[in-house]
C-alpha cells in the first residue's frame, strides 16, 4: 500500500486534535458556561449541536454537488471521491439532526416527531442521499457507479428548493428562528454566552467535519488502491 | 435529421413495440384500476370525505402504476446490446431523453384517460363538467412525474436490483409534484377554480420546465456512464 507522505500525516493528525479540541471547548461552553434558556430550560443546550450539524449536512450536500459536477466535467477519479465521502457523512448528520430535534422535540413538543416542514424536509434530505449511496453500491461497474452517482447528486440539489417550497406550504410549526431574526439583532436577542458557545460548537463541527471528510476520502483512494493491485496480480 | 424528427422516429420505434407486444400498457392499466378497488375498500369512505380523500388516493394510483412503466421503461435497449447500437447511431442524446419521455407520457395518459372517468363513476362524483380541468392538472403532474421518472430509470439501467432501486431513488425526489398535483386535484374537486391554488400551480410548471432542461442538457453523460 502506498503511504501517504509523512507531512500530510503529520498534518492531519493536528488537523483532527485541533477538532477534538474545539469540539470539547464547544461542549464546555454550552453545558457548563452559557445559562439555561429562559423558557425551555436545559433541554434547549441541545440546540448548540443541532444547529452545526444541520449546517454540516447542507455544507455536504452542496459539496456532493460541486464534486459531481466535476466529475461529469472532467471525469477525474478524486472528485467522484468526494462526492461519495460527503454524501456519507451528510447522511449522518442528518440523522444526528433528526435524533437531536426529536429528542428536543419531545420535551418542548410533547412529541418525538411531528408533520412540520423543517422536519419533513430534513427527513427528505436523509431519503434522498440515502438512495444516493444506495445507487452508489448497487452498480457493480465503478466508473458507472460514478457517472449515475454524479447525475443523481446534481438533480438531488437542483430539486431541494423545490422541496423546500413545496413542503413550506404544505405546512409549518417549527419554531422561527430565534437568533437571526429581521427585527433584531443577534446579541440584543440571545445572551452573550450563547452565542459564544455556538460559535465554538460550529468551529469545532466544521473542524471535526472537514477531518471526516478527509479520512473517509483516504478510504476512498485505498479502496481503488486494492482494486489496483488485485487487478495487477491477475486475481 | 432535426431533433424534432429524431424524436418522432424514435418515439415511433417504442410506439410499434409496444402495439406488438402490448406488455406495458395493459399490466399498467390494470394495476391502476386494481389500485383504485384496492384504495376504495381499505378506507370505506363517508360520502362527505370524498373530496378530501380521493385526490391523493387518485394520484398515488397513478404514480405506483407510472413507476411500474418506468421499470420497463429500458427493457427494449437492454436486450440484445440496442443500447450499444442506438449510442453508435448519429442520433442527439437529447432527442433519445426526450422520445422516452414523451413515450411513458402517452402511456401515461392513455391510462389516465380510461382511469380517471371510472374513478368519476366508481366515486359517485357527479360534477362531470370539471373533468378537462382534471385533466389539466393530472396532465401537468404526469409530465413531471415521466421527465424525471425517465432520468431515474436511465440512471438506475446499470444497477442490480434496479425495479426496487428505482422507487427508492425517484419518490423522494418527487415530493413537491406529489404535493403539488394533490393540492391542484383537491381545489378543482371543491370548486372548479385555480385561485387560490396558483402558487401550486407554478410549481409545478416550473419542476416540469427545469427537469426537462436539465434532462435534455444532462442526458449525454446519463446514458453514456
Amino acid at each position: 500500500m502506498a503511504e501517504q507522505p509523512q507531512p500530510v500525516k503529520r498534518r492531519k493528525g493536528i488537523f483532527g486534535g485541533l477538532a477534538l479540541v474545539a469540539v470539547a471547548a464547544g461542549l464546555y461552553w454550552s453545558l457548563i458556561v452559557a445559562p439555561p434558556d429562559a423558557y425551555q430550560g436545559d433541554v434547549q443546550r441541545i440546540m448548540y449541536l443541532h444547529l452545526p450539524s444541520i449546517l454540516i449536512a447542507y455544507l455536504s450536500y452542496f459539496l456532493v454537488f460541486v464534486g459531481s459536477g466535476l466529475y461529469l466535467w472532467k471525469r477525474e477519479k478524486r472528485d467522484d471521491l468526494l462526492a461519495h465521502a460527503a454524501a456519507e457523512i451528510g447522511v449522518l448528520f442528518t440523522a444526528l439532526t433528526i435524533i437531536e430535534g426529536s429528542i428536543w422535540g419531545r420535551t418542548t413538543w410533547g412529541v418525538w416527531w411531528t408533520w412540520d416542514a423543517r422536519l419533513t424536509l430534513t427527513a427528505i434530505l436523509l431519503l434522498i442521499y440515502a438512495g444516493y449511496l444506495m445507487l452508489r453500491s448497487l452498480i457493480e461497474d465503478q466508473q458507472r457507479a460514478a457517472g449515475a452517482a454524479a447525475v443523481l447528486g446534481i438533480i438531488g440539489f437542483l430539486d431541494i428548493p423545490l422541496i423546500h417550497m413545496s413542503v413550506y406550504w404544505w405546512r409549518t410549526l417549527h419554531q422561527p428562528p430565534s437568533i437571526l431574526r429581521p427585527d433584531k439583532a443577534p446579541w440584543e436577542n440571545v445572551h452573550p454566552t450563547m452565542l459564544t458557545a455556538l460559535a465554538i460548537s460550529f468551529v469545532g463541527f466544521v473542524l471535526l467535519y472537514f477531518y471526516l471528510l478527509s479520512l473517509r476520502y483516504r478510504v476512498g483512494e485505498m479502496r481503488e488502491e486494492i482494486k489496483a493491485r488485485r487487478l495487477a496480480r491477475g486475481e | 435529421m432535426t431533433l424534432c424528427s429524431q424524436v418522432c422516429l424514435l418515439l415511433w420505434k417504442d410506439l410499434l413495440l409496444e402495439l406488438r407486444r402490448r406488455d406495458s400498457l395493459l399490466t399498467m392499466f390494470f394495476f391502476g384500476t386494481l389500485l383504485l378497488f384496492v384504495f376504495h375498500f381499505s378506507f370505506d369512505l363517508a360520502p362527505d370525505r370524498i373530496m378530501d380523500m380521493t385526490p391523493a388516493m387518485l394520484w398515488l394510483a397513478f404514480l405506483f402504476t407510472g413507476t411500474l412503466g418506468l421499470a420497463q421503461l429500458f427493457h427494449a435497449e437492454r436486450e440484445n446490446h440496442c443500447l450499444d447500437a442506438l449510442l453508435l447511431s448519429p442520433l442527439d442524446r437529447g432527442a433519445f431523453f426526450l422520445a422516452k419521455t414523451a413515450f411513458n407520457l402517452l402511456l401515461m395518459i392513455l391510462v389516465e384517460l380510461v382511469v380517471i372517468p371510472l374513478f368519476w363513476i366508481l366515486f359517485n362524483l357527479t360534477a362531470w363538467n370539471l373533468l378537462p380541468q382534471f385533466f389539466l392538472v393530472t396532465l401537468l403532474g404526469t409530465i413531471g412525474f415521466c421527465v424525471l421518472g425517465t432520468l431515474m430509470s436511465a440512471i438506475t439501467l446499470r444497477a442490480r436490483a434496479r425495479e426496487l432501486l428505482l422507487p427508492l431513488v425517484l419518490f423522494p425526489l418527487m415530493i413537491p409534484v406529489i404535493l403539488a398535483t394533490i393540492r391542484c386535484m383537491e381545489a378543482v374537486l371543491r370548486s372548479g377554480q385555480f385561485g387560490d391554488v396558483a402558487p401550486w400551480l407554478r410549481l409545478l410548471a416550473s419542476f416540469d420546465v427545469i427537469f426537462l432542461t436539465a434532462g435534455v442538457l444532462i442526458f449525454d453523460w446519463v446514458i453514456e456512464s
